[in-house]
C-alpha cells in the first residue's frame, strides 16, 4: 500500500554541531502507509535529522516540504501542527501523573477529562493497545510508559510518527507486540519512522530503508529487495561479515561463586533474592532478563560497589585459595592482588570522566600505583596511545575530553582500559548498548579474546540473538531471582524470554 | 498554518584556538568602553577620554599607586586561588569571606596574646599554622555535613560567613584599644612583633611572595598531585571515584580543609602583612569577588593573575574617577559593571556563533 507521493520531503538539509556536520545535504522522502526503517550508525545522524524533523532543532541549511508545500519548523508545537510527532529515546512523562493525565498534558484547547479518556479509548481500540489509561506512571514497566508516549503523540493528532530506537528497552515479546501496532498504524494510512541500527528489525519491520552513513544520505529502497549483508555494506562503506565467532571453553575452571546473594536498595526494594551461580574461566556467562532486574545490582556486588545483605561471593584462584569479595571495595579488592575488571552500563557516569581525556581516562585506574605524590603521566598516555592504535578508536587526539567522542568510541576506551590490566574477572553490562554494529563486533572480538585469555567473562546484555550467539551459559534473572540457567549452544529465544517473564513453566526458583 | 522562517538561528562553534577566544575579548572590552564613554557622555557631560585617563593614572599613576594594584590583586589572588581547589571539587565555597576573616582573627588574638613575648622564629610559625588551621576549620565544618548527611554547602559555607563576622566583632570590643575606641588599634605599633618583615624596603613585597608561592604550589597540587587528580574525580562524578574505591568523604574533607586553609592564609596577610589590626569588614566582599574571579578564570590559576590584575585594576581607576572628577563612587561603579557585563557576556560568543537562517537550492532527489 505504497504512495507513489511522498508526504513528506527533505531537501538538502544540513546541521553542524561545533565544526562537525551532523547532517551534510541529506535528502529523504517519507510516505504514508509505509514504515521507513532509518539505518545507520551511531553518529551517522539520524537522531539530529529526526529531532529536526521534529523541531527540536533547526537545520543550518535546507528545506522541509509537507505535501509539496515548503513548511518551517521552529519547535515542537510548530512539528505538531503539521501532524509530525516524536517518541523519543528517553521518556519525557510526569512519574506522579496517571496515563490519561499524562497523554493530555500539553494539548491545546478546554479540557474533559472524560472525553479526552474516550477519545484515547478509541485510539487504543484502533490500533489494539492495551493500558490502563488511570494507572500512575512510575508503576509501570518501560514498555508501558511507551505506550503512553506514543499515544501522546496519537492523541494529538499527529500522523507522522517518529520513534527514536523504540526497541533498546523492550523484551522480545514486547518488541512483536509494538511492531504489530505500528503495522496496524501503517495500514490506517500513517506515516512511521523508525530509527534503528538493528538489522533483523529493518528485515522484519520495514517497508522501506534509508541508509545514513557519517551525517550523509547513503541511499533507500525497498527492504523486499534488500539484505542483511547489503545493508550492512552500504552502513559501513564497505564489505562486512556479520558473524560472532564461538570457541569452546578451554579447560574451564571454578572462579567466582556467588552463594545466596541478596541485595537490598536503598529504598527499601529486593534488588536480589537468594542468587547462587558458578562463573567459570575461559568462559563467558550471559545474563539475561528485562532491564531493572538485578543486573546492575549483580555486577556492583562482585564489583564491591554495592553494599550485599546476605551470602556470599568468594574467588577461587587457581592454587585453590579461596578469598571472600563482600564487604570489600574496589580498592581493597585491588589491593588482595585480584584483577576484576568492570566495564560498568553508565560509560560517562562511572567508568569514565567525560570531561577529561583520553590519558587522563586512562590513569583512573592506575594513578594511586606507587609512593610519590605525584600522578605518572607518561605510562597512562602510552596505554591511551595503545588502545586508540589496537582498537582503531576515532579521535582527533589523546588530548581530547572523552566526552566528545562518539558512543562505540567511548565503549572502546573504556573495555580497552579495562581489559588491559590483564583481569582474570571481566563483568560487563550493555556492553554495546547503543554501539553500531562495526564498534559492537569490535567489542564481542575483544570479549572474546579475553575469553580465550582464560578470563571469567559475566556479560550482561539485551539483545538475546547475541547472547545466544556469544555465551557458554545464559543466566536469565526475573525480579532479582535466578529464573533459569541454560547452555548457551542452541539455546531458543523464545525460552529466554519466558524465563525472563517468569512464565519459565514451574521452576521460578530454580537455580 | 504556515510560520515564517527565523532570521538566524544560534550554533555552537568548535572550541576556539587561543587567539580567537582572546580577540573576541578584547573586542568586548573595546564594546565596554564604546559604551562606558556614551553613558558618561550622557550622564556627567565630561569628556569620556579624561574620565579614561584618570582611570588609568588611579590605578597606575604613581609608584606607590602600582604597588597598592599588586598588593590589592594579591590578597583577591590568594583567595581566588584558596576557593579553586574546592569548586574544582565543585564544592560550592561561598565561605571565604568568613574563613579569611577566622585566619585574620587567629593571627591577630597571636600576634596580640604571644607577640613581644616569644622570639620571632616561633611567633611566624605559630601565626602561620593558628591561621591556616582557623580557616580550615571554618571549612571543614561545612565539608563533614555535606560528606555524613549531604547537607547543601553554599548555604553553611555562607551561613558561618554571619558568624564568623561576629565572632570577629566580639573579639574586636574584648580586645579594644584604647578602651572606647570602638577598634583593635594598630598591633604592636611600637615593636613591630608578628608584622611581616619588609622587603627591600617595600612593605607589600613579603605579600606578594607569598602569595606567587601559594600560586605555584596550587598549580602544582592541582594538575600534577595525586590529590588534584583525585578531587577533579571526585568533583566531575561521584559515581566514579566510588567505582575506583577513592574514598569520596576524605577527598571531601581534606580539600575543603586546603581550601579554607588558603582562605585564612589570606587572611594572615592582611593582619600581619598590611594592616595591622582587625576589623569585622577586614575581608570586604572579597570572598564573593574571588568566586566570580575562579569561575571567570574557569578554575586556571594563570588565568586568575590576570582576572585579579584586571578587577582591581578597574576597581582603583574607578575610584579614582569618583574622587577627582568628583562624581560620586555609583557612577565608577556603574561603569565597572558595564564593563563585566560585556567580558562575562562575551563567552556567549566565544562557544556559540549566530548563524543566518540559509535556504537550500531546490534540486531534484535522486535515489539509489
Amino acid at each position: 500500500m505504497i504512495q507513489q507521493k511522498p508526504t513528506i520531503k527533505l531537501r538538502g538539509i544540513t546541521k553542524s554541531f561545533g565544526g562537525k556536520k551532523a547532517n551534510d545535504d541529506i535528502w529523504l522522502d517519507v510516505y504514508r502507509g509505509e514504515i521507513l526503517a532509518l539505518l545507520g550508525e551511531n553518529g551517522s545522524g539520524k537522531t539530529t535529522l529526526m529531532n529536526i524533523l521534529a523541531g527540536i532543532y533547526f537545520p543550518d541549511a535546507g528545506t522541509i516540504y509537507l505535501n509539496d508545500e515548503e513548511i518551517v519548523i521552529r519547535s515542537p508545537k510548530d512539528a505538531f501542527s503539521y501532524g509530525i510527532g516524536m517518541i523519543h529515546q528517553h521518556f519525557k512523562l510526569v512519574e506522579v501523573f496517571s496515563a490519561a493525565e499524562n497523554i493530555v498534558l500539553g494539548a491545546e484547547g478546554k479540557l474533559d477529562m472524560k472525553e479526552a479518556k474516550q477519545h484515547i479509548s478509541e485510539i487504543c481500540k484502533m490500533y489494539g493497545f492495551r493500558i490502563d489509561l488511570d494507572q500512575k506512571i512510575y508503576d509501570m514497566s518501560v514498555s508501558e510508559k511507551q505506550t503512553v508516549e506514543i499515544l501522546k503523540v496519537l492523541y494529538r493528532g499527529a500522523d507522522i510518527l517518529i520513534l527514536d530506537e523504540p526497541t533498546a528497552v523492550l523484551t522480545p515479546q514486547e518488541t512483536d507486540k509494538l511492531f504489530n501496532i505500528l503495522r496496524s498504524m501503517r495500514d490506517a494510512g500513517k506515516a512511521i519512522v523508525i530509527i534503528t541500527h538493528k538489522m533483523h528489525e529493518v528485515e522484519v519491520l520495514s517497508d522501506r530503508v534509508a541508509i545514513l552513513r557519517k551525517g550523509k544520505f547513503v541511499g533507500d529502497m525497498l527492504t523486499k529487495n534488500t539484505n542483511a549483508q547489503e545493508m550492512a555494506s552500504l552502513l559501513m562503506g564497505r564489505p562486512v561479515e556479520l558473524n560472532i565467532q564461538h570457541s569452546d571453553p578451554v579447560d574451564p575452571k571454578p572462579r567466582l561463586e556467588v552463594r545466596g546473594l541478596t541485595v537490598i536498595g536503598e529504598d527499601g526494594v529486593t534488588k536480589l533474592d537468594d542468587v547462587s551461580f558458578i562463573a567459570n574461566s575461559g568462559e563467558i556467562l550471559g545474563i539475561a532478563g528485562i532491564s531493572g532486574c538485578g543486573q546492575k545490582e549483580l555486577l556492583e556486588a562482585i564489583a564491591g560497589l554495592q553494599p550485599v545483605q546476605s551470602g556470599t561471593i568468594t574467588y577461587l584462584e587457581d592454587s585453590g585459595t579461596k578469598e571472600e569479595l563482600v564487604g570489600k571495595d574496589p580498592f581493597d579488592i585491588a589491593n588482595m592482588g585480584i584483577t576484576l575488571s568492570f566495564v560498568p552500563e553508565d560509560r560517562l557516569g562511572m567508568g569514565l570522566v567525560g570531561n577529561m581525556d583520553l590519558s587522563d581516562n586512562m590513569m583512573l585506574r592506575s594513578y594511586r600505583k606507587g609512593k610519590s605524590a605525584f600522578v605518572n603521566r607518561k605510562d597512562p598516555r602510552r596505554l591511551a596511545e595503545r588502545v586508540v592504535t589496537d582498537l582503531s578508536v576515532d579521535t582527533p587526539g589523546l588530548a581530547v575530553p572523552v566526552r566528545t567522542l562518539s558512543g562505540g568510541n567511548i565503549q572502546k576506551v573504556l573495555v580497552g582500559r579495562e581489559i588491559s590490566t590483564a583481569p582474570t574477572v571481566l563483568l560487563t553490562a550493555y556492553a554495546v548498548r547503543g554501539l553500531d554494529i562495526n564498534s559492537s563486533y569490535t567489542i564481542y572480538d575483544l570479549i572474546n579474546k579475553q575469553k580465550e585469555r582464560g578470563v571469567a567473562v559475566i556479560y550482561v546484555g539485551e539483545d538475546l540473538d547475541v547472547l545466544i550467539e556469544l555465551s557458554d551459559r545464559i543466566l536469565v534473572l526475573c525480579g532479582g531471582k535466578v529464573s533459569g540457567i541454560v547452555e548457551g549452544r542452541g539455546a531458543l529465544k523464545r525460552d529466554i524470554g519466558l524465563l525472563m517473564t517468569k512464565l519459565g513453566g514451574g521452576a521460578p526458583d530454580a537455580v | 498554518m504556515q510560520y515564517k522562517r527565523p532570521l538566524f538561528h544560534i550554533v555552537k562553534r568548535k572550541d576556539p584556538p587561543w587567539y580567537a577566544s582572546a580577540g573576541i575579548r578584547l573586542l568586548a572590552v573595546l564594546c565596554a568602553l564604546l559604551v562606558c564613554a556614551a553613558v558618561t557622555i550622557i550622564l556627567t557631560k565630561e569628556d569620556p577620554m579624561s574620565v579614561f585617563s584618570t582611570v588609568v593614572q588611579g590605578a597606575v599613576g604613581t609608584k606607590r599607586r602600582i604597588w597598592t594594584l599588586l598588593q590589592n590583586s594579591a590578597i583577591l589572588l590568594c583567595i581566588s586561588l584558596a576557593v579553586t581547589p574546592a569548586f574544582r571539587m565543585q564544592f560550592w565555597n561561598v565561605g571565604g569571606e568568613g574563613q579569611v576573616l577566622m585566619g585574620a582573627l587567629a593571627t591577630a588574638g597571636c600576634m596580640l596574646k604571644l607577640g613581644n613575648k616569644v622570639p620571632a622564629p616561633v611567633l611566624y610559625p605559630v601565626l602561620f599554622l593558628a591561621s591556616m588551621m582557623a580557616g580550615a576549620v571554618w571549612a571543614f565544618v561545612p565539608a563533614l555535613f555535606k560528606a555524613l548527611w549531604k547537607t547543601n554547602e553554599t548555604l553553611s559555607t555562607l551561613m558561618l560567613n554571619y558568624i564568623a563576622t561576629q565572632l570577629v566583632a566580639y573579639y574586636v570590643v574584648l580586645w579594644e584599644n584604647p578602651k572606647g575606641s570602638g577598634t583593635v588599634g594598630v598591633i604592636h605599633s611600637d615593636t613591630n612583633a608578628g608584622w611581616l618583615p619588609v622587603l627591600l624596603g617595600q612593605k607589600y613585597l613579603a605579600n606578594i611572595l607569598i602569595v606567587l608561592a601559594v600560586l605555584v604550589f596550587l598549580t602544582i597540587y592541582l594538575n600534577t598531585t595525586k590529590h588534584g587528580y583525585e578531587l577533579s574525580v571526585v568533583g566531575e562524578s561521584e559515581r566514579t571515584a566510588k567505582y575506583l574505591g577513592i574514598n569520596v568523604t576524605k577527598v571531601i574533607l581534606r580539600t575543603a580543609s586546603l581550601s579554607g586553609a588558603l582562605c585564612g592564609l589570606a587572611g594572615l596577610l592582611m593582619v600581619a602583612g598590611t594592616d595591622h589590626t582587625i576589623t569585622t569588614s577586614l575581608a570586604g566582599g572579597r570572598g564573593f569577588t574571588a568566586v566570580m574571579v575562579s569561575w571567570m578564570s574557569h578554575f586556571d590559576p594563570i588565568m586568575m593573575v590576570i582576572t585579579c590584575l584586571f578587577i582591581v585594576f578597574l576597581e582603583r581607576g574607578s575610584g579614582e574617577i569618583a574622587t577627582v572628577l568628583q562624581l560620586n563612587t555609583s557612577f565608577s561603579d556603574t561603569l565597572t559593571g558595564i564593563i563585566l557585563f560585556f567580558l562575562i557576556g562575551c563567552e556567549f560568543f566565544i562557544h556559540y556563533r549566530i548563524v543566518r537562517s540559509g535556504k537550500a537550492e531546490n534540486k531534484e532527489v535522486s535515489h539509489v
